[in-house]
């Protein structure tokens, strides 16, 4: 793969958010490093899924992304130039072209807008065409998104959830943009809705050419949609993969532990694996595990994993990428 | 695509609904857009009908504003003019209301009296909520050192008793109308930027105003048309109620001398008038002093309706 593939790259991104306290004169009581050096890129064409527990930051990876919070440090490099170095002007080109599909269609769809005044704000932002023809484009949104067009007067709230996740991402496609974060946009719903969902999205990712950044901690969703798969545990990208590999394969610890936590729809097979439970809760961001964040739950762990930090190394031999982030990458548990 | 949710079926209802509504497209939008700005509305004035103590109130405050617009063709009298030989008269059908030490027609000047409150009650709130509105969007939006600082700020304002604050601002500027409003209107701000930044910071992290930024939308834009919409409710419920606060300050203030100037006639002037002949003449004080009551009376209780209405949750 050559670098002109790369859409998006990420560099040794860090975001720690400073709790502070006290009256007037505040003073830091510790960080939450949210994101904590994470690298990883994502081709022209795919999906790559980011996965993991909530906490982890996920999201705050996508928000940094798009300049939604400032990174501690870092790089995003979006076709080449970075996010973080861009002047006002070019990051709001670069808005054109990168987008971001919500996790909750309740909250993000004003509720004093109608459908029409939510999707035709992008237009209205970038000032692309005028009011008519605007108008005819929201519409014609609203159908590829399977939505009646007759409903561009009615508000988010005479809408299901499924429906309003339709306006949410009729409100992304609206720029036609490149490469669109999807941040958990399915967990919200029922189950049969999500499948409605990642089909529509998986159609519009043919129809637009799009790339996508999918976020999500259910393991089944995103072994459905995605080409590529990281796996994050608190704030560090533990195991990056094809997505094959991974779900045949995990080398981390913890994506074996995630893994065995999806159901297998078939009772005979259920009843048969050997599960493995992850022991105590994810640690406090503020005050991580020293060496390995997950020794303190990894069942493999030895005294090297407390003392000193794995690093992201390849196992995969034949070519492609598989990484992990452990001293005793593959060995079962 | 195999998409389960079929569009088709959700046509069939909508268009028996809103089959007349699209007639064209621009007209459509343009509907719309009207629809956006009401629909909140409509449903709290569908909410506020049903309140009987409310509807009380907006009809008190429907009265007041059709009692001071047409004053000259209700009021029986002129206000100021003076008949002597008639001071100081009980009530009576030829004075409703009784009449002054110098003869003027009470009822007269009650009427023409709403006219200075309501003025003062519109204008000074108006003054107020520019302000805190202003103030409140800085220091909730943006935070930090902004937020401190005009936050201390409104806090000195809270310390501060009203009517003294009054008294100070209008020796210092001195006596007039004008300077009432603008009293009143400095002295009231602070409550309204306060809600107002507590529902900013509310909104701000939403995620439809997350989505607004990510589209590049400006702060200004962001202000006026993601978070102004969502957080005008609690404005509008304080606006009204404290439009009976500003017109109890402006009676006090013109009881106490510092307000509204003779002859014009107004409510807390007449009061301090009235205060020698109470024994003989308690006429003189009993009807601006009633006029005061009703009309803050009726803006408190349509504000409170209008807070039930916006937020129909809270009342259960």
């Amino acid at each position: 793969m050559t670098d002109n593939n790369k859409l998006l790259e990420v560099k040794n991104l860090k975001k720690y958010f400073n709790l502070r306290g006290g009256f007037l004169f505040q003073k830091s009581q510790g960080t939450v490093k949210a994101v904590d050096d994470i690298s990883f890129f994502i081709r022209k064409g795919e999906t790559f899924g980011l996965v993991g527990e909530s906490g982890c930051g996920k999201s705050t990876t996508s928000r940094v992304i798009l300049k939604l919070t400032a990174p501690t440090s870092g790089h995003a490099y979006y076709k080449g130039e970075d996010i973080f170095k861009m002047n006002n002007h070019e990051l709001f080109k670069m808005r054109r072209e990168i987008q971001i599909i919500f996790q909750d269609p309740y909250a993000s769809l004003s509720p004093r807008m109608t459908v029409g005044d939510i999707i035709s704000e992008p237009l209205e932002i970038h000032r692309i065409s005028d009011k008519k023809s605007r108008i005819s484009k929201v519409k014609e949104l609203l159908k590829t998104v399977g939505l009646n067009p007759e409903h561009i007067n009615r508000y988010p709230h005479e809408f299901s959830g499924g429906q309003r996740q339709r306006i949410g991402i009729a409100r992304a496609l609206a720029l036609t943009p490149k490469l669109i974060l999807c941040d958990e946009p399915v967990s919200a719903l029922d189950v049969s809705v999500q499948a409605q969902i990642l089909n529509l999205m998986n159609g519009l990712q043919k129809e637009f050419d799009l790339t996508y950044l999918f976020i999500a901690h259910d393991l089944s969703v995103v072994k459905h949609v995605s080409n590529r798969v990281a796996v994050m545990y608190l704030g560090k990208i533990v195991e990056v993969a094809n997505s094959e590999d991974l779900y045949k394969s995990p080398l981390h610890p913890y994506t074996m532990g995630l893994l065995s936590a999806v159901p297998i729809p078939d009772p005979e097979a259920e009843k048969q694996r050997k599960r493995i439970i992850l022991e105590g809760d994810v640690p406090s961001p503020i005050d991580p595990p020293s060496g390995c964040r997950f020794h303190p739950r990894c069942p493999n762990a030895q005294e090297i994993c407390s003392k000193s930090e794995p690093e992201l190394k390849n196992y995969d031999l034949s070519g492609n990428e598989h990484l992990a982030a452990c001293f005793f990458a593959g060995k079962p548990i | 695509m195999d998409d389960i949710e079929n569009p088709k079926k959700v046509n069939i209802d909508s268009s028996v609904e809103e089959g007349e509504v699209s007639i064209g497209l621009a007209q459509d939008f343009f509907m719309g857009r009207k629809y956006a700005k009401t629909s909140l509305y409509k449903d709290a004035w569908k909410r506020l009908k049903r309140n009987k103590l409310a509807m009380l109130g907006l009809a008190i405050v429907i009265f007041l504003i059709v009692l001071a617009i047409f004053a000259p063709f209700i009021a029986p009298y002129d206000p100021i003019d003076r008949v002597k030989e008639d001071s100081m008269l009980g009530p009576s059908g030829t004075y409703w209301f009784g009449t002054d030490v110098l003869g003027r027609d009470i009822l007269s000047r009650v009427i023409y009296g709403s006219r200075i409150s309501l003025e003062v009650g519109v204008i000074a709130v108006g003054i107020s909520v520019l302000i805190g509105l202003v103030l409140g969007a800085i220091s909730g939006y943006f935070g930090g050192v902004s937020d401190a600082v005009i936050m201390r700020i409104a806090d000195i304002f809270f310390a501060f008793p009203y009517i003294l604050g009054a008294i100070a601002i209008m020796t210092v500027l001195g006596q007039g109308i004008l300077n009432i409003f603008i009293a009143i209107g400095l002295l009231g701000w602070a409550s309204f930027a306060r809600i107002f930044r507590g529902s900013i910071l509310s909104i701000k992290n939403k995620e439809y105003v997350e989505a607004a930024r990510a589209l590049g939308a400006s702060n200004y834009r962001i202000i006026t048309r993601h978070i102004f919409p969502n957080s005008f409710a609690p404005i509008i419920v304080y606006a009204t109620m404290n439009v009976g606060t500003a017109i109890i300050v402006e009676a006090a203030l013109s009881f106490l001398g510092i307000g509204v100037q003779p002859p014009t006639p107004a409510w807390g002037k007449m009061l301090s008038e009235s205060l020698d002949y109470i024994d003989i003449a308690p006429w003189m004080m009993v009807f601006p002093g009633l006029a005061i009551m009703i009309t803050v009376l009726g803006f408190v209780l349509l504000g409170d309706g209008l807070r039930d209405a916006f937020d129909p949750k809270m009342k259960q």
